[in-house]
């Protein structure tokens, strides 16, 4: 079981200079609690430079990033987009789509496009859970995991934290976070329970049955029995994203019935404390998992959350390639 | 084990212990059979004290010929045989063309006796083209030298086609080995439902995919009087459901295989496809039932299910890759270190699982160590320790959980109708006859 794991060093390659530290970013699963938070500490000042007008810089001057899309994603491809151009980074982008057959081959293939290509970072979204490992052990470049099938999207993982560390004046202790929704096929619901975790938050699921993976609870989180319960006294709510293809494929009678007993109304969010804030990963299905009162409500961070995501790519990319982090810099 | 079986040249084996009563036994071999006394010339095995036992029988094995001669031949396949000890393999029929007619048996039959290093005994498929619908024929297929009847991969979903081939099947008189799995509670799952199923983010194959179809065709045995085996079965419900099967008297036999009572779902680890195969690693608490199983006895007989996969194919994402593990080369030391030393079975016994009991199961032809039985036999290192390196399997599948794992129990060397089939590299005690027959058929 050689996992290359959380943050793991990538191997030098001949030459790599600056980049002899390079490290993979494949997950948020046992990540240490001092290097979470070194990385909110970055986020939050790239955070500020953005807001203050002070990006681009030339911190990633020289490194290449690529960003390989093998399932189709807007928003996160122009977050790390966007995240790449801020530090200064060449960067080069490329999709690919097909059926899941065509998309191993092309996985497989891709590799030595990549490799020839000389890239030093390696941003990869793939419809296979572990398909980030599995680049990180066949390519020579470090690789971010923008989210593998059901596994894990730690960058989305890191950018809620951030967003809820904003929410909680910067105290995690004795928090809980309730997540509503599609656990089972939920790849930002990974991300989050593991950081989470780390950090001592207590995360509460609600779900229909047909949507919590089995043997849920070991992942480090309860289980409630209706959304109410969930909420009540929560400091914070995530509702997930669900899938029309839900329907089909029947796991679920209908997205009205969902709506009804599931679906984030402002009469729920109120069993919550006062100053408890919402999320959601996006993009949103207004009026059935989050009802549109609640989405542009007064507790919702959900742009905050979008603002926060850039702020988290600069601090990631910059660690993977091999850049110290703020409180390397420092000391 | 080309052409001249019958007058395989003699052989006499010295020093040898017998498998079930240890005592110290010689055993002459001539003419493809076990003989009497060796004439003089005999060439001469010295055994060193290592256990003789009738050639193992692995009824569940994928020679992936016809058409999938990328992941191994009939002559690869059978060689990896040899090598763990087989003198006999059952060769499932969902190659391409799939094996659904007489000519296909026939086929089978006549390459392995061409290019095969043990015997190959065809199972045939159970429906045309595997698909579930209509039956093969049976009785033709039987009569070309089918042993079973299976549609092993695809199980055949509808209960009314099975409850016609368990009717229909008396004609041929030959077992349906059933693989249980219902595929809509597969669905697209990868590996067994569970906590690393979540934490990896895989769908799960639910235990009671396999467990529902053991209990629809108990249902449908008791309907029919029809006679089943059930292929590898990897959970506790599913031996459950057969032991309330041999309180009811019923005909059906069972199979495990060496992985089921040695890993569990947690060697997928970090996506390792090596340890993707159907049924998939179970649980410890369905490892802990596969192991009381087999002590109770509710176990039948052994087999690998021995899957070859070329080293693209498992080389793709885990959800991509396909499922099988090659077992052969490894059965033997498998089944010494993690039954015969951890004292759920005597060798013995463990044995009978690999020899007897599945010549049993499946009508084929029986091997004694004593005169006028066929001379397939294994000499075996019970005590020998060795690394599993996949690169020096001699299947052409390297696909196997096992690689770089520290085992006990080596198979020195094989007899098939009286020829040196294998003989380990490290053991010289059969060099003499692996000379001789070298000279005389150099191949």
């Amino acid at each position: 079981m050689n996992r290359p794991a959380v943050l793991d060093p990538a191997p030098a390659r001949e030459g790599a200079g600056v980049f002899a530290a390079r490290r993979h970013l494949l997950g948020l699963e046992g990540i240490a609690r001092e290097e979470l938070l070194d990385i909110l500490d970055d986020a939050a000042r790239y955070r500020e430079l953005a807001r203050t007008h002070q990006l681009p810089n030339q911190e990633l001057k020289g490194v290449t990033v690529g960003n390989a899309f093998f399932e189709d994603s807007t928003r996160t491809r122009v977050s790390f987009e966007l995240a790449e151009q801020r530090l200064g980074a060449m960067l080069v982008t490329f999709t690919t789509g097909g059926s899941s057959v065509s998309k191993g081959e092309t996985l497989l293939d891709t590799l030595r496009v990549i490799a020839s290509m000389r890239v030093d970072v390696l941003v990869v979204r793939h419809a296979s859970s572990g398909a980030a490992s599995y680049l990180a052990r066949h390519v020579d470049a470090a690789v971010v995991n923008a989210g593998d099938g059901r596994h894990e999207h730690p960058t989305q993982g890191l950018l809620d934290i951030m967003t809820l560390r904003m929410a909680w004046d910067g105290r995690f202790e004795g928090r809980r976070l309730a997540i509503v929704g599609d656990v089972a096929h939920s790849r930002v619901a990974r991300s989050a329970i593991h950081g989470l975790n780390a950090l001592g938050v207590s995360v509460t699921l609600a779900a229909p049955a047909t949507l919590l993976p089995a043997d849920v609870e070991a992942l480090g989180v309860t289980v409630a029995p209706t959304v109410e319960d969930a909420l009540a006294g929560a400091d914070a709510a995530m509702a997930l994203r669900i899938q029309k293809e839900r329907m089909e494929s029947g796991l679920l009678p209908s997205l009205g019935e969902y709506a009804r007993v599931w679906g984030v109304t402002e009469a729920r969010v109120a069993l919550m404390k006062p100053e408890a804030v919402v999320l959601h990963p996006g993009p949103m299905n207004r009026g059935v998992e989050i009802q549109p009162e609640v989405a542009d409500g007064p507790r919702s961070v959900i742009f905050d959350q979008v603002e926060n995501g850039v702020a988290i790519r600069c601090a990631v990319l910059r660690r993977c390639a091999g850049r110290a982090g703020a409180r390397e810099a420092r000391s | 084990m080309s052409g001249a079986v019958e007058k395989s040249p003699p052989v006499l084996i010295r020093n040898a212990r017998h498998w079930r009563t240890g005592e110290r036994i010689d055993l002459a071999l001539y003419g493809g059979r076990i003989v009497e006394r060796a004439p003089a010339h005999a060439r001469v095995v010295e055994a060193g004290g290592a256990v003789l036992s009738p050639g193992l029988v692995d009824v569940h094995v994928h020679l992936r010929e016809p058409g999938h001669t990328a992941k191994e031949t009939i002559a690869s396949g059978t060689r990896a045989a040899a090598a763990g000890g087989f003198t006999a393999v059952c060769a499932m029929p969902n190659t391409e063309p799939v094996v659904d007619s007489a000519a296909w048996v026939e086929w089978v039959a006549a390459r392995a006796r061409e290019a095969g290093h043990c015997r190959v005994y065809p199972i045939a498929a159970l429906t045309q083209g595997q698909r579930g619908e209509q039956l093969a024929p049976l009785v033709a297929l039987r009569r070309a030298g089918a042993v079973a009847f299976s549609d092993d991969g695809r199980p055949v979903m509808s209960a009314a086609v099975m409850r016609r081939a368990l009717e229909y099947q008396r004609h041929a008189d030959a077992p349906i080995i059933c693989h249980e799995e219902d595929l809509t509670l597969r669905g697209d799952g990868h590996m067994n439902e569970g906590f690393t199923a979540t934490r990896l983010g895989l769908a799960g194959i639910p235990a009671a995919a396999e467990s529902v179809m053991v209990w629809r065709d108990l249902e449908l045995v008791e309907l029919t009087g029809g006679r089943v085996h059930f292929a590898h079965l990897s959970c506790a419900a599913s031996f459950e459901a057969l032991r309330r099967a041999r309180e009811r008297g019923l005909p059906v036999t069972a199979e495990t295989c060496p992985h089921y009572w040695t890993l569990t779902d947690e060697a997928v680890g970090d996506y390792d496809t090596h340890a993707k195969m159907n049924p998939p690693l179970r649980s410890e608490a369905d490892r802990a039932a596969v192991l009381a199983a087999i002590r109770e006895g509710l176990v039948d007989c052994f087999a690998t299910d021995h899957a070859p996969h070329t080293h693209e194919e498992k080389q793709r994402p885990f959800d991509q890759a396909p499922f099988g593990i090659v077992g052969l080369e490894t059965a033997f030391a498998l089944t010494v270190s993690h039954l015969v030393r951890p004292g759920h079975l005597s060798l013995a016994r463990a044995l009978e699982l690999w020899t007897e009991a599945p010549r049993r199961v499946f009508g084929l032809p029986e091997v004694r160590l004593e005169p006028g039985f066929p001379a397939d036999l294994a000499l075996l290192d019970p005590e020998r320790e060795w690394t599993v390196d996949p690169a020096r399997f001699h299947s052409q599948g390297r696909n196997t959980p096992f690689a770089g794992w520290r085992l006990t129990g080596l198979p020195l060397a094989t007899f098939c109708a009286g020829r040196l089939t294998h003989a380990d590299p490290g053991f010289a005690g059969a060099r003499e006859v692996a000379e001789a027959q070298l000279a005389e058929n150099p191949r």
